[in-house]
């Protein structure tokens, strides 16, 4: 090497530094500290006691963990899919060039910079069982429905009850898509116009154009959007944490894995069984992760390639 | 030629002047009162804010002025127990905090409070100053951990003028279950479309305390060794809970539950007449000053049992408390303070400014003529009381609060029953406990001799 490019390495060494040391302090070093403290009774405080796999054996035993798993994989694998739809399809529409478009775009936009706990006090009012806004919208359609059909149906409490709770906070969790939304309209606009302009000359339609060359040529951008939704989807916290004044909803139903591990850290003095609870958030989200990239390799196509 | 001429001169500093107080408004912040130079600083967090804060507050500037030895710092932290928890980690912590006493045992157990014995015995502070169960709550695993700040108890608070207004006598509260539930039935009222306008009284209102309801029915959460969630009274407690969704549709109750406003509003269900009777604390007098219709009528009685003579008078009785962290910088200087804030005026000064009664046995003449709220001594009395009990001294207490409140919420919509929802609870308490007690067994010795010697 001459001396040169050791100069050169070196300040390029320097350059890097300051996100080097940050990823070592907060997030290696974190990450590492947690996988130690996985494996041990700890509660800050007290010193670590090795306890090996037990946090893991209590973790299989736990009904109220697997309960979380499962409320947030429901979560994820209704909220993920329902979101990119959403997002993708506001994205299309919003590409249209029709006066007043920019408008449109910021009145989708907005709601998603709504800071979370604002968003959920919000919707605490309108999934409100008895005054709020989206009952007093079900009303007319149940009301119909029982007439035409004889039926006796009412509106949900929705946050009061198991069954529904879920929703609510899956329909939430839709006003946060303008995010996603923006990243599609980017990609959308992305797209090279000679490709529409040669499919509209072999007469294609619509459907056939979004089918043949918006969704292929945006799957990258999808993919994206997917997997940061998917992340996101596993460390949801901030609302349900509010909706339910920091507990876990009817039943549990609210109970998700971020909250857990925070409850298990903070409420109950347990961080060696939060850090344990957090290596399987890790792993699982690492693994649906490559399973995602898996699947999706056949279908994600790259102008480079 | 000038180069900055305008920008020093003497109107735009007027201006700036002038404006400051509006930005300081605008930041939501008070000027910073600097410790005179020579005073050991004090750091004190506490939890409460508000009219609380302020009152700790107004305690704070008498201890500072009083001496010119030690200056206190007082900060209003809110989640404190969870920064505290951190601080003390961190190495980093307060020289007092204020905390709930029902935190106690599992701050003293995890190794997070300085011990107060030799300090207390060395300062004269003893048993004979206080109502003997906020003594108790202060003490745990044979040591003394904190002083008691400010102290409650729970009563029936009821709403007068529905009593009057449905023809019952408004001077007089229930005094067993069975009567609570008579009332409770005269006072349900329908609208046309046959919903729930008002009722009398639902367990699930305001709904804090939904672990407890046993000990109106002889049950108990802990016998001193074991967990006892599915006890036989705690079982009748659960059976009464039972009867609600059974009376009236579940979906209903959890509608009706639904159109209340926050308990800390106008729309409070209790003060719009929507409920009639709650299980309450001193503190509702703030709340019905702020929020309740002027003509609004209260009384306060011991809340009703299901054997009236065996269990009257039984009531929640807890306190908050000033504590003094593991690692704190000046453990002797923060006890003085404390010790400060747990004799006659400055308590009682205190607790005024909180609307609450004070800990200590001794009350000065006007105390009672000078409190606010007009009920104070119904609420002292049962604190006083042979039946006036404290939560468990367990570190899973948090979790047990929260498996019993599953468990009612569970009940409360019908979809277990009573033995299911408290055998859950049972089995799951049982594991953690012993659990924490393995936790407990592994450092037992080693702090109880660090304990001795500080």
């Amino acid at each position: 090497m001459t001396r040169l490019q050791k100069r050169q390495l070196l300040t390029g060494l320097l350059f890097v530094s300051p996100w080097v040391a940050g990823f070592l302090a907060f997030s290696l070093y974190p990450f590492l500290a947690s996988a130690y403290f996985s494996a041990c009774d700890y509660s800050v405080l007290s010193p670590a006691v090795w306890v090996g796999p037990d946090n893991y054996l209590t973790l299989a035993r736990d009904t109220i963990f697997w309960q979380a798993v499962w409320n947030t994989l429901f979560f994820a694998a209704v909220s993920i899919p329902l979101g990119l739809l959403m997002s993708l399809t506001l994205a299309i529409l919003l590409n249209f060039n029709v006066p007043g478009i920019g408008i449109f775009r910021t009145i989708f936009f907005l709601p998603s910079l709504m800071p979370l706990v604002c968003l959920a006090v919000l919707w605490l009012w309108m999934l409100n069982g008895d005054v709020g806004l989206i009952n007093a919208a079900l009303q007319p359609i149940l009301k119909t429905l029982n007439s035409l059909f004889s039926l006796s149906l009412t509106p949900p409490n929705w946050l009061q009850e198991p069954a529904f709770a879920k929703w609510g906070l899956i329909f939430t969790g839709l006003w946060g898509v303008g995010h996603a939304m923006v990243i599609f309209l980017a990609g959308l606009q992305d797209i090279p116009r000679h490709l529409y302009e040669s499919a509209e000359i072999d007469g294609a339609g619509f459907w056939q154009k979004t089918w043949a060359i918006t969704l292929p040529m945006l799957s990258p951008v999808i993919y994206f959007n997917g997997i940061m939704s998917l992340i996101g989807s596993f460390q949801v916290f901030a609302v349900p944490y509010v909706m339910t004044d920091g507990g876990d909803g009817p039943e549990r139903s609210l109970l998700f894995l971020a909250t857990y591990l925070y409850q298990n850290a903070f409420d109950y003095w347990n961080m060696g069984y939060a850090c344990a609870i957090g290596l399987f958030i890790f792993i699982l989200i690492l693994l649906l992760t490559l399973l995602a990239t898996k699947v999706s390799s056949r279908h994600v196509h790259y102008e480079g390639n | 030629m000038k180069i900055i001429p305008d920008f020093f001169s003497v109107r735009r500093n007027l201006l700036l002047l002038g404006m400051l107080p509006i930005l300081l408004g605008l930041a939501g912040c008070k000027p910073v009162v600097s410790p005179p130079p020579g005073r050991i600083v004090i750091r004190y967090w506490d939890k409460w804010s508000g009219f609380e804060a302020e009152a700790m507050r107004a305690v704070v500037d008498d201890f500072n002025a009083s001496q010119n030895r030690i200056w206190v710092d007082f900060s209003s932290v809110s989640q404190i127990n969870r920064k505290l928890m951190l601080a003390i980690g961190g190495g980093v912590p307060p020289d007092v905090a204020g905390l709930f006493g029902n935190t106690l045992a599992v701050y003293a157990e995890n190794n997070a409070l300085t011990p107060l014995d030799r300090l207390a015995q060395e300062n004269g502070v003893s048993q004979e100053r206080y109502i003997q169960v906020f003594w108790n709550i202060c003490h745990h695993l044979g040591h003394l951990w904190a002083l008691p700040s400010s102290p409650a108890s729970l009563g029936l608070v009821w709403n007068k003028k529905v009593f009057r207004e449905n023809g019952l006598d408004p001077e007089h509260a229930p005094t067993s279950i069975e009567e609570l539930e008579k009332i409770n039935d005269r006072l349900v009222r329908r609208d046309k479309q046959g919903r729930l306008v008002s009722v009398g009284h639902l367990p699930s209102e305001p709904g804090w305390w939904p672990a407890i309801w046993g000990w109106w029915f002889g049950g108990d959460l802990w016998d001193g060794h074991h967990i006892t969630a599915d006890s036989p009274a705690n079982l009748k407690a659960m059976e009464w809970i039972a009867s609600y969704p059974k009376r009236f549709e579940a979906r209903e109750l959890l509608s009706f539950r639904d159109g209340f406003g926050n308990f800390a509003s106008p729309q409070n269900a209790f003060f719009t007449g929507r409920i009639a009777i709650i299980l309450q604390g001193p503190w509702i007098h703030t709340f019905i000053q702020k929020f309740a219709p002027p003509d609004f009528e209260w009384g306060v009685a011991a809340f009703p049992s299901a054997d009236p003579k065996r269990l009257s008078g039984v009531t929640l009785v807890e306190t908050d408390v000033l504590v003094i962290p593991a690692g704190a910088s000046h453990p002797r200087e923060a006890f003085e303070f404390i010790q400060y804030v747990n004799t006659l005026k400055p308590m009682e000064k205190l607790c005024l400014g909180q609307r609450k009664f004070s800990p200590l046995r001794e009350v000065s003449a006007d105390f009672f003529s000078r409190h606010p709220n007009p009920h104070i001594r119904t609420f002292l009395e049962l604190a006083q009381g042979p039946q006036a009990r404290s939560v468990p001294p367990i570190t899973i207490w948090a979790l047990y609060e929260n498996d019993m409140k599953q468990a009612f919420g569970k009940v409360w919509t019908g979809a277990t029953t009573p033995v299911a929802a408290l055998h859950e609870v049972q089995v799951h308490l049982e594991q953690e406990f012993t659990q924490r007690q393995r936790r407990w067994d592994r450092l037992a010795d080693v702090l109880q001799q660090k304990w001795r010697e500080e």
